[in-house]
């Protein structure tokens, strides 16, 4: 009886062992990168947690020391840091909106008959691919200059010359230029789903009587939907991260007019070394980052789904 | 429907109507481009004066000027960056992708969540304790800093975006190779690299756009050894007068090699953007 359990139990152990060793050879692969990622994001990520909670400045030696939530409260009561979430969030919800509605009108334009689709399409990505420090150095010198630049020039005309647009309207310039560069990419997502879309229900509407307004909001744009969710959300988790037309354009000025949260960690950890304050920044950061996120993740999968299931 | 025989007619005068609006937005957007290409073939009192100059000869001579001076050595260090951070991109990416995909681990949906998760980790996550880091180990203004961090950046998405073509190759394939004795490396060597090849250009060439654009990291990170492309730009903020030729020129030729592989890389750019969930 014994010997009988005894070799079955080994049976049963050479089984569940050669089992665990497949699902070590499966992960097996999938080590290198899951470790990389782990050392370079989380480990400093737990590091950002506890300096947090911590007073130091690089510039001063030995001015560690644990400051509990000081940090914290500061964030809560400075001012700075207000105006900087809340230009992060002007920023952000304006480019993405106004990008939306363009990407989709030029999307719509690029997926009708029109001459020389392939060639407009080719040109209007331009503007997605170029150096972001480079395309906000051309808005800034030889487009928006109120006295070389061109459109100042061209405004003259109509009473709005000599008008300096990056320090009038620093907001708005930094709108223009990052709504310049991301409506290339909402156009681009919007119009893969208006080309996944079947040309003969379109075809059978029209049939039926439907006029063009109709069909494309009772058809088309529920069919676009999740893409433009896709595009808004994959874009604002960019947006959001804004830094290099600012510091080109306005380096957060005048004042703090154009100062969003990532040019403000900028300033406070690399201009004036406080880590413990530029950490509780980065914490407060991923939070909001990651509601955001959530939602983004949730739409790629549905449309991953959607794709699967075709 | 009130009119049949107006029907054709009317789609000719719409068609020509909306290609003549959609050409007029093309031109707006790509406008900017177009005018810093102008820019870069003029000289410099052409390219300063008010009115501007919109005809005259084209000059090679801001082109030379960037190209003898010292933007080189920004230039090639972001090629470094650049490439090796993409190729270790793909040493790691290809296996993890490979067993997300072909043989997939227990709950694979949860670590491709995780990978993505990292993309999208705002650089205050990490920043302080990696440039501490960095500054410890003396890797402050050393290109090695820069091609570990856009490796970071890149892999994710890389490993999103190589899974989504790895899951177009039949399965049968695997199947054949497996009963045919073939190894994992012969696998992956034989069957996966060759059949996937496109899918490796184009995850290539979309961490070769982020990295060769990336600011936030090559400025605080670098100062003058390992300085990269846009750092080289920096120095026209202020302090070099109006120099908008030579920055337009300079601003061309960095931003080339990523106009070039987005422009090659078109129909794939979509699918990179958006890590393989739009085709």
């Amino acid at each position: 009886m014994i010997s009988v359990a005894g070799s079955g139990g080994a049976r049963e152990t050479t089984v569940a062992s050669v089992a665990r060793r497949d699902a070590w050879l499966r992960r097996l692969p999938l080590l290198p990168a899951f470790v990389y990622v782990v050392l370079v994001t989380q480990i400093p990520f737990a590091l950002t947690i506890y300096y947090s909670f911590f007073s130091w400045n690089l510039l001063k030696p030995g001015s560690f020391r644990f400051s509990g939530l000081d940090n914290y409260t500061m964030l809560l009561t400075d001012e700075t840091i207000r105006t900087a979430v809340l230009n992060t969030v002007v920023l952000t919800l304006s480019v993405i909106a106004i990008s939306v509605v363009l990407g989709l009108a030029i999307a719509s334009l690029l997926n009708s008959e029109v001459f020389g689709r392939g060639l407009m399409r080719t040109l209007m990505i331009a503007p997605f691919l170029i150096m972001p420090t480079a395309g906000a150095l051309i808005w800034k010198d030889t487009l928006l200059n109120p006295i070389f630049g061109l459109l100042p020039n061209l405004l003259t005309p109509f009473g709005l010359g000599r008008v300096d647009w990056v320090s009038k309207y620093p907001m708005a310039t930094v709108v223009t230029v990052e709504v310049w560069r991301w409506t290339p990419f909402m156009m681009l997502i919007i119009l893969a789903g208006l080309q996944s879309q079947n040309p003969e229900i379109l075809e059978a509407a029209r049939v039926d009587g439907a006029n063009a307004i109709q069909s494309f909001r009772r058809i088309t744009l529920p069919l676009v939907r999740p893409f433009i969710e896709l595009g808004a959300l994959l874009g604002s988790l960019f947006v959001v991260q804004t830094f290099d037309s600012i510091y080109m354009l306005t380096y957060g000025g005048p004042g703090q007019d154009t100062t969003n949260l990532p040019f403000l960690l900028y300033l406070v950890a690399f201009q004036g070394f406080s880590i413990g304050q530029a950490s509780a920044i980065g914490v407060v950061a991923v939070i909001l980052t990651t509601v955001v996120a959530t939602f983004a993740l949730r739409t790629m999968f549905s449309i991953f789904q959607v794709e699967a299931r075709r | 429907m009130r009119a049949n025989t107006m029907v054709g007619g009317r789609i000719q005068v719409s068609k020509v109507v909306w290609t003549l609006v959609g050409w007029l937005v093309v031109f707006i957007f790509f406008f900017p481009v177009l005018w810093m290409w102008l820019e870069g073939f003029k000289t410099e009192p052409q390219a300063a004066s008010s009115p501007p100059t919109i005809f005259f000869v084209p000059t090679l001579m801001q082109f030379q000027e960037v190209l003898s001076g010292d933007f080189p050595p920004f230039f090639i260090n972001s090629a470094v960056a650049s490439i090796a951070s993409t190729f270790l991109v793909l040493v790691l990416g290809l296996p993890a992708a490979y067993a997300l995909a072909i043989r997939p681990v227990k709950r694979t949906r949860d670590v491709l969540f995780f990978f993505i998760s990292t993309r999208f980790l705002p650089f205050a996550a990490s920043l302080v304790p990696l440039y501490l880091l960095a500054r410890d180990l003396h890797l402050l203004d050393n290109i090695l800093a820069l091609v570990l961090i856009y490796t970071t950046i890149n892999l994710p998405l890389g490993v999103w975006l190589l899974r989504s073509f790895l899951l177009e190759i039949p399965n049968d394939l695997f199947e054949a190779a497996r009963v045919d004795g073939a190894g994992f490396r012969t696998e992956i060597l034989r069957i996966v690299v060759p059949l996937i090849a496109p899918g490796i250009a184009a995850t290539s060439l979309i961490c070769l756009i982020f990295s060769w654009n990336e600011f936030f990291y090559a400025v605080n990170f670098t100062s003058s050894v390992a300085a990269t492309a846009p750092i080289f730009l920096v120095g026209f903020i202020s302090g070099r007068g109006l120099f908008y030729a030579k920055l337009a020129a300079a601003a061309t030729l960095a931003s080339l090699p990523v106009l070039l592989a987005g422009w090659i890389a078109q129909k794939q750019l979509i699918r990179g953007l958006t890590m393989g969930a739009v085709k």
